[in-house]
Formats: structure tokens, C-alpha cells, sequence
């Protein structure tokens, strides 16, 4: 029973890294960047849905709505300042300028509001208990669950049958020949990041719900974690975002329950360089040959 | 004589060191440098060698490691260790932490040599973080609360350890395995193909960088009486790819002149965190957009002093062409 429970405990950890794994795999498939900055706008966003709930005092759905909103702006917004003039920089330019905006978001909300902790309202979502066969699930983690599900389907239904999703996978896939055929290279980067950060906005919030506790510097960890997630699951591919997050989560979770609860943070980087190793291409990758 | 026109730059420079080790062991014997400007110069000191021994991975071999933090975490906690548990000299712990930071370079390096860029950058980060949680649940070590350590850094000891990691790291780039980094930096392929064992080459770096961070390790432990995990995360990693990343992708006495820079910048704004991480990170942005080779570039401090002969046509390293 005990392993179930974690297993459950598990699920909703991995799901909140899978939105954040989304963003990042949307991302590095389409400009083969890591966007360092995403743990940040996940930050953000999990201030935006504190601060709508506690100052417009608006429900659950409203703040999560407006969490997403706002990080989307801020994704774009970052990727026209920030990113888009090194579209054909060099690498290791482009990493450097990602290290820079995420310092930067971080400093930045220190700056504005100091760097105590706040605490999510607890009442925020009901908070019963259901017993199922011996194992606890609360009716939070049921509904993050639900919530990261249902806004996992919408992204493949807008990747996969929208106009929009066309075109991210056609500039993922070749970008040069994407522009030829008369796509708008600039709008669909522009959109991709938009609901990457919306995603991450939205597990921001739910983060702040699990979790209670949030702070100015809590997107760097999680970043990390969800980037571990998706190149678990191979980086480029939303599906393996998705499983990479589960999995992680539900990793970390068995750790910490046979009593390794600090060692929980070094697991998933262990994991990393292991597959990083061993798998470079991930969980669900082809290996690709480097042709000279 | 030809060999004295040779190495004429580098014999002044050492001169000049010297003479500016006496000048500084003069003002510290007399009092004229109070204890705040003493700590701002070895806090100086162990910037520059961190940046200096990143420098050779990123800079001269190209390889994007950001967990440099893990060596030097290594290097103060080994020294420390040997300082204070096993009782053994400052120079036993001094030495350890080299060679315990080489040992964690070379286990890093070896298997990270498969990847390239983002997935190094990230894989490296990764090892920083393991460093610091490892010591965060060793008891031996002290855990989160961290261990004191007695106060043994002394301005002949930092001053030796800065000559020894600049004459070194300079002395490997200008010599055939430093070329061969070279190379592997511009096109690891080619290198590859024009027979440089980049493996070989990409370990070395990595011990030899890491060498030197462990070193620096040492001294920041025993300078500031304690040591905990806390002060080697990766915004300790961050700090140390600043100096390097404004001084100039390649450039030893930019990275050299960047930390120096930085560091009195942020002695000057160590009341205001906020703000120093703030103008980091916008300069560091700044730069990137508008010189993304960093403020120097691969040019060197010297080669400013050098114009006329540049001028006459000569190169600096005439005749020199190696392939390794």
C-alpha cells in the first residue's frame, strides 16, 4: 500500500514537472535552445495566480487563466528581446544570453517584493480525502492531476490539428524550408514559446498549490528537474516530455519514501547523466549520426 | 640572444610579479592595507585562478562546462578535511585538493566527453549539483551546517598559487597540447581528423582546469573560517562563467581582468545583492547581443603592447605552426 501511495504521490509531482518538460521540449524542438529562463516564467506564474488569489480574490480557474496569460506575454516577450537577435549565434552565445534573462527574472522579482517566502491559500481548491482500497488520495492531487491532463491534450489537439501546430512542427523539422513554403518563421517561434510559458504558468500555480510554499528563487530546481524530464523522454518530443515528467516524478517520489529524502534532488541529475550517457537521444529518440 | 628576444615579455612579467608580491607583502607587514582590503585582494586572488582554470576548459578548449563550482567545492572540503580532521599540514591540504578536484574532473570528464554543448553545459551543471548535495548529507563534512575551518591562507601562499596557475595555464596554451585544444575548439572534427587525439586533449583540459579550482578551494576554505554547501551552487558556477564569458571567450587576460573588475564591483555592492545580480545579468545579456566573443575576444592584454612589430609584419608566434 505504501508504494502505491508514493506511486500516487508520484503522478502529481510528474505532472507538474511534465507541463514545465513541455515548454522546454516545444522549445529546444523548434530553435534548438534551453531555455534556461523557464523555470522562471514558472516562477512567475506561480506569483501571478498567489497574487490574483490573494488580491482580486478571484477562484482557482480564474487565477490559473490569468497565470497563463501573463507568462505566455512574458515567453514572448523574452524571446523577441532576448532571443531573436541570436537566432544565427553561436551556441554557446545563446546559452550564455538564456543564464542571463533567467539571473534576471529572479533578481528582478527580488527586487520588487523582497525574497520571503509566501504561502499559498490553502482553501484555494477543496481538500478532502478520499480512501481508496487503503491508499490516500487528496482531492487536490486529483485535481492537479486533472488539470495538467486536460491542458496536455489541448497542447497535442493545437500541435496536432490546428494551423498553428502545422506550422511548429514544419519549422521544428526544417526551418529554412518552412519560410520557403511561406510560413512566418518569426510568428510561429513567437507562438511556440507563448504556450510553453503558458503551460509553465500553469504548473506554477498548481506548483503553489501542492507545495504551499513559494519563493523568488523556487523555478530553478524545478526548471532543472523538468529539463531532466525532457531529456528523459527525448528533447523535441512532446509525448516524451510527458512520460519523462511522470517518471521523474514518480522516481523521486520512491526515493524520499525509502527514506532518502535528501538524497531526492541528486537523483534526478544522477538520472541525467545517465541517460545523457548511456541514451543521448532519450527515452523515445532516434540516434541521429552527426554528419560533417 | 634569439632565445632572449623570445622570452624577454615573460621575463619582465615575472619580474613584475615578483616585485608586486613585495610591494603588497610590504603594505601588509607595515598595516597600511587594512583587513577589508586584504580580504577583497585574496578574494580577488581566488576569483582569478577559478577563472582562470575555467578559462582553459571553456575558453582555449571549448568545452561548455558550468559546474565549475563542484571542483572548487571539492578542493575546499578535501583541503579541509585534511587540515582540520587528519591534522596535516596547510600544504599536505593544499595539494590534496588538487588532485582530490583533478580525480572529480577526470571522473566528470571521461564519460561527458560524448556529449557536446547544451547537453555538456547542462550534464556538467548536473555534477556541480551532485557535488553540493553529496556534501550536504555527508555527517563527516558537517552537512548543511558546514565545517569551521582555522584561518591559514596567507598572502605568500595565495600569491604563489595565482603565479603557479597563470604561468601554467599559460604555458599550456602557448605549447603544442594547447594549440591541439585550440583546434578542438574551433572544429572538433577537423581536429579529429587531422589526427589530435581530442579525447586525450579534452581530459586534460578538465583535470588541468579543475586542478586549479581545487586549489583555489583550499584557500577560500582556509580564508573564511567556514565552509558550507550553500556557498557552492550553481550561482557560485555562474559567477566564475561571468568572468570568463565578459572577458572574452579565449582570452586569458580577459577572463584574468574581468574577475578582478567584478570582484571590486561586487565588494562595492555587497549590500545590494539584488542589484549586483541585476547589473550582472544585464551586462552579461548586454554583451552577449553585442559582442558575443565577450569584451577581448581571443586577443590577449600583451598582444596591445605588440602593435609595431604586428605592424612590420611579423606574427607573434612566427614559424610556430604546430599540429599535435
Amino acid at each position: 500500500m505504501e508504494l502505491i501511495q508514493q506511486l500516487v504521490n508520484g503522478i502529481s509531482l510528474g505532472s507538474i514537472y511534465a507541463l514545465i518538460a513541455l515548454g522546454y521540449t516545444m522549445v529546444y524542438g523548434i530553435v534548438r535552445l534551453i531555455n534556461f529562463a523557464h523555470g522562471d516564467v514558472f516562477m512567475v506564474g506561480s506569483f501571478v495566480g498567489f497574487y490574483a488569489v490573494t488580491m482580486l480574490g478571484v477562484g482557482f480557474f480564474p487565477a490559473l487563466l490569468l497565470a497563463m496569460a501573463s507568462c505566455a506575454v512574458l515567453g514572448m516577450i523574452i524571446e523577441r528581446i532576448a532571443y531573436k537577435p541570436l537566432r544565427h549565434a553561436a551556441r554557446i552565445a545563446v546559452l550564455i544570453t538564456a543564464i542571463g534573462v533567467s539571473l534576471l527574472i529572479e533578481y528582478v522579482t527580488i527586487y520588487l517584493r523582497g525574497a520571503q517566502p509566501e504561502a499559498y491559500p490553502s482553501t484555494l481548491l477543496p481538500d478532502r480525502n478520499l480512501e481508496l482500497f487503503g491508499v490516500v488520495i487528496s482531492s487536490q492531487s486529483l485535481f492537479i492531476l486533472g488539470t495538467s491532463l486536460v491542458l496536455m491534450i489541448l497542447l497535442q489537439f493545437i500541435v496536432h490539428r490546428t494551423k498553428i501546430g502545422k506550422a511548429m512542427r514544419a519549422v521544428s523539422h526544417d526551418a529554412e524550408a518552412a519560410r520557403l513554403m511561406g510560413i512566418n518563421v518569426d510568428n510561429t517561434i513567437s507562438a511556440t514559446f507563448a504556450i510553453g510559458s503558458a503551460l509553465a504558468g500553469a504548473a506554477g500555480v498548481i506548483f503553489g498549490i501542492y507545495y504551499t510554499k513559494i519563493e523568488p528563487l523556487m523555478g530553478i530546481l524545478p526548471g532543472l528537474k523538468a529539463f531532466v524530464a525532457a531529456v528523459l523522454g527525448g528533447i523535441g518530443i512532446i509525448p516524451g516530455a510527458m512520460v519523462g515528467g511522470l517518471l521523474l516524478g514518480v522516481i523521486e517520489s520512491l526515493v524520499s519514501g525509502l527514506g532518502y529524502s535528501l538524497w531526492r534532488d541528486g537523483v534526478a541529475f544522477v538520472i541525467l547523466i545517465l541517460i545523457l550517457i548511456f541514451r543521448p537521444a532519450g527515452l523515445f529518440g532516434k540516434n541521429v549520426r552527426e554528419k560533417v | 640572444m634569439a632565445t632572449w628576444k623570445r622570452t624577454r615579455g615573460f621575463w619582465v612579467s615575472v619580474i613584475l610579479a615578483f616585485a608586486f608580491f613585495a610591494v603588497v607583502e610590504w603594505l601588509i607587514a607595515s598595516g597600511t592595507l587594512n583587513v577589508f582590503y586584504v580580504n577583497t585582494l585574496f578574494f580577488m586572488a581566488i576569483n582569478v585562478m577559478l577563472a582562470a582554470s575555467l578559462h582553459l576548459i571553456i575558453g582555449i578548449t571549448g568545452q561548455f562546462s558550468i559546474g565549475h563550482a563542484g571542483f572548487f567545492a571539492v578542493g575546499a572540503y578535501a583541503s579541509a578535511v585534511m587540515t582540520m580532521k587528519l591534522q596535516l599540514p596547510f600544504a599536505v591540504g593544499v595539494l590534496t585538493a588538487g588532485v582530490a578536484a583533478m580525480l572529480a574532473g577526470l571522473i566528470i570528464g571521461v564519460p561527458s566527453l560524448r556529449l557536446k554543448g547544451d547537453y555538456l553545459a547542462i550534464a556538467t551543471l548536473g555534477f556541480g549539483e551532485i557535488v553540493r548535495i553529496a556534501l550536504l548529507n555527508i555527517d563527516y563534512v558537517g552537512g548543511a551546517s558546514g565545517m569551521t575551518v582555522t584561518h591559514m591562507t596567507t598572502w605568500p601562499w595565495v600569491f604563489a598559487c595565482l603565479f603557479v596557475t597563470i604561468l601554467v595555464i599559460a604555458n599550456f596554451t602557448n605549447s603544442t597540447h594547447g594549440r591541439a585544444c585550440i583546434s578542438i575548439r574551433e572544429d572538433e572534427i577537423a581536429a579529429d581528423a587531422m589526427g589530435i587525439n581530442t579525447t586525450y586533449y579534452k581530459v586534460a583540459a578538465f583535470a588541468i582546469g579543475s586542478f586549479f579550482a581545487g586549489i583555489a578551494g583550499a584557500l577560500y576554505a582556509h580564508h573564511f573560517y567556514i565552509i558550507q554547501p550553500s556557498n557552492f551552487g550553481f550561482l557560485k558556477s555562474f559567477d566564475i562563467l561571468i568572468f570568463v564569458v565578459l572577458g572574452g571567450l579565449g582570452s586569458l587576460s580577459g577572463a584574468v581582468v574581468a574577475a578582478v573588475l567584478l570582484t571590486i564591483v561586487s565588494t562595492f555592492l555587497q549590500n545590494y545583492p539584488e542589484t549586483r545580480m541585476i547589473i550582472y545579468s544585464i551586462v552579461l545579456i548586454l554583451v552577449m547581443l553585442y559582442r558575443p566573443t565577450g569584451l577581448m575576444g581571443t586577443k590577449e592584454l600583451s598582444s596591445l603592447f605588440k602593435w609595431r612589430k604586428a605592424a612590420q609584419g611579423g606574427m607573434n608566434h612566427g614559424g610556430k605552426n604546430t599540429v599535435a
